[in-house]
């Protein structure tokens, strides 16, 4: 190539060369390119207020509703402010992870990923890019609901250590939700369709015993409410915000979201190539 | 492997579950050419631009973009080549300026590099101006420029253009020619798809033309254009007895026929004299002709020249 731009720079000389060092990119590009993408997700998320709001507000609202409207009414023997803001927390987490199923609709109807495949970008740099922008804007929501929780009279009787393992439970939770929501959107194919894992996922947290104890559940909701992930997450962040030891708990909710997050990286993986191929 | 060739396919075959897409595609691009692959909608030009830029893989046949095979070295591919597709691959949230430094981030540049890149081909491509606002606040034609300078951010070799103007207002197309004319200016190589006759034969050093999954003509512009008079003579028959009698008189120097609309074309220099030479052989008794218009070439005729008739 004589006259190719190209040639001229550092690196880009004889193709037989050029090899090995080809090999290593290949191998070493997830990590280079996961804080661009990471950054690009942030970016288009703060650029879609509507979004934003919505992951912002309505857990803020509902935990309004909650605490003022059904919290008279639900009698569990200690303060209802105290049972439910571990509940209303691992909800924000959930739908906010939830919106990550759409963007990833989004982009894969749009032409970005076959300029981002031609870049060389992998597809999993794309998606964990969202996740982690997921993780990041939950840290956020989580924060500022827990703020309003303090501000409504929440009193979380714990310490730092506590504090400090239950944000990170709710996180690891948020991670694997937001591949879980990744794959849903990959699998389906119009943002709306990916906007009903919003649904999907807060049926969950509403079955679990985030809001009501489930032993007030009709009997045969009781078996599905306990053997299910929202339970024993939200169980795992009230002992540890009550300052308690998490137990049991603790262990169901890391094995759930570790097998969720592992399950889920592997078939957005394969949906990606899939959609691609 | 001739390594003047920037490239080289042999029998690509593509299907898309019973439908054959692409049936046995062998071309030839040397390199520092600009190429154009020319057919209507359907003849399987993405397809082709899209296993070359190493997005789909064939199901037979080989194909080296660069020197490199396009599924065995798709990494060493990705990296001499960019694409620029027809919707356009850009973030509507962010700005141009943003999207472009996203691309150079993603290309391997550190940051102050790309920020660099993004502001000097902003002013390349004449959106200096618009860098900072959101790319969803852009023309059509603004974006198809963002779009493509966005592809040469990793100063590719090889640059794939489909249908780089469908869909383009004149002045855009003009731009857009103008820009790509100066890419070729600049030593890469330009492989794009078109469905006007006149884009390839503005643009491009050669030209093949695909229908049905096979390269049917291939050559230069000037080329194809000879075995396609430069203007037709429309002629429009009242009934289809006409239509036929008229048919049956031109004998085989009809380019073109539309039995729906009754219309036979001839070729013509589009003169008076030929005009009414031809007016008078079609119809002799001057009732069998409605009317008649004199249009210049179109990439029908062109199909209909190479296909023998079966695009009618």
């Amino acid at each position: 190539m004589p006259n190719a731009p190209a040639a001229t720079l550092p690196g880009k000389t004889l193709p037989v060369m050029r090899l090995p060092a080809m090999t290593l990119r290949a191998m070493a590009l997830p990590v280079m390119t996961l804080p661009v993408m990471t950054g690009r997700s942030l970016r288009l998320s703060l650029r879609s207020p509507d979004a934003l709001l919505t992951a912002l507000l309505l857990p803020v609202m509902l935990m309004v509703v909650f605490v003022y409207l059904f919290g008279g009414a639900v009698s569990i023997g200690t303060s209802y402010v105290d049972y439910v803001v571990p509940g209303v927390l691992l909800l924000c987490g959930v739908t906010g992870a939830s919106t990550t199923a759409v963007t990833v609709c989004q982009d894969m109807a749009s032409g970005i990923i076959d300029r981002f495949r031609s870049l060389d970008v992998p597809g999993t740099a794309v998606l964990a890019g969202h996740a982690a922008a997921s993780v990041l804007r939950n840290l956020v929501s989580v924060l500022l609901v827990a703020a309003v929780a303090v501000g409504i009279g929440f009193r979380p009787h714990s310490d730092p250590v506590r504090l400090a393992a239950a944000l990170g439970v709710l996180l690891l939770f948020v991670a694997a939700v937001s591949w879980l929501a990744a794959a849903w959107g990959l699998a389906v194919s119009a943002p709306e369709a990916a906007n009903g894992a919003m649904f999907f996922l807060m049926f969950f947290c509403y079955a679990s015993s985030a809001f009501v104890p489930v032993a007030k559940m009709p009997w045969w909701l009781r078996g599905f409410a306990r053997h299910q992930p929202a339970t024993p997450v939200t169980e795992t962040l009230r002992a540890l915000l009550a300052g308690q030891q998490a137990g049991p708990h603790l262990v169901s909710a890391l094995a759930w979201s570790g097998g969720i997050l592992a399950a889920s990286v592997v078939a957005s993986m394969v949906l990606f190539a899939r959609r691609t191929a | 492997m001739g390594n003047d060739l920037a490239i080289e396919t042999s029998g690509l075959v593509k299907s898309y579950g019973s439908v054959r897409v692409l049936s046995g595609i062998d071309l030839r691009v040397p390199r520092g050419s600009v190429f154009a692959l020319l057919g209507p909608n359907g003849a399987g030009k993405t397809t082709t631009v899209r296993i070359l830029a190493t997005l789909r893989r064939a199901d037979g046949g080989t194909a080296r973009v660069a020197g490199f095979d396009v599924v065995r070295d798709r990494h060493a591919v990705r990296r001499q080549i960019s694409l620029t597709g027809q919707f356009a691959a850009l973030d509507a949230a962010q700005t141009g300026e943003e999207n472009l430094r996203m691309m150079g981030r993603l290309a391997g540049l550190r940051r102050a590099a790309a920020g660099q890149r993004a502001a000097g081909l902003l002013e390349q491509f004449e959106l200096s101006q618009a860098g900072r606002r959101r790319v969803g606040t852009y023309s059509g034609g603004m974006r198809r420029r963002l779009d493509l300078a966005a592809s040469l951010v990793g100063h590719p070799s090889v640059i794939f253009l489909d249908e780089p103007t469908t869909g383009l207002d004149p002045q855009s197309r003009l731009t857009t020619w103008r820009v790509i004319s100066g890419l070729a200016a600049s030593g890469v190589t330009v492989f794009l798809t078109t469905q006007y006759l006149e884009e390839a034969d503005r643009l491009a050093d050669r030209v093949a033309v695909l229908d049905g999954g096979r390269v049917v003509a291939e050559g230069t512009a000037a080329e194809l254009k000879r075995r396609v008079a430069a203007q037709r003579l429309d002629l429009t028959c009242p009934t289809q007895e006409a239509f036929d009698q008229v048919t049956r008189r031109l004998n085989g120097r009809a380019v073109h026929m539309d039995p729906a609309a009754l219309t036979v074309s001839v070729a013509t220099d589009g003169s008076a004299v030929q005009v009414r030479v031809l007016l008078d052989a079609a119809d002799p008794d001057r009732n069998l002709v409605a009317s008649f218009a004199v249009r210049g070439a179109t990439l029908d005729d062109v199909f209909f020249a190479v296909t023998g008739g079966s695009h009618a």
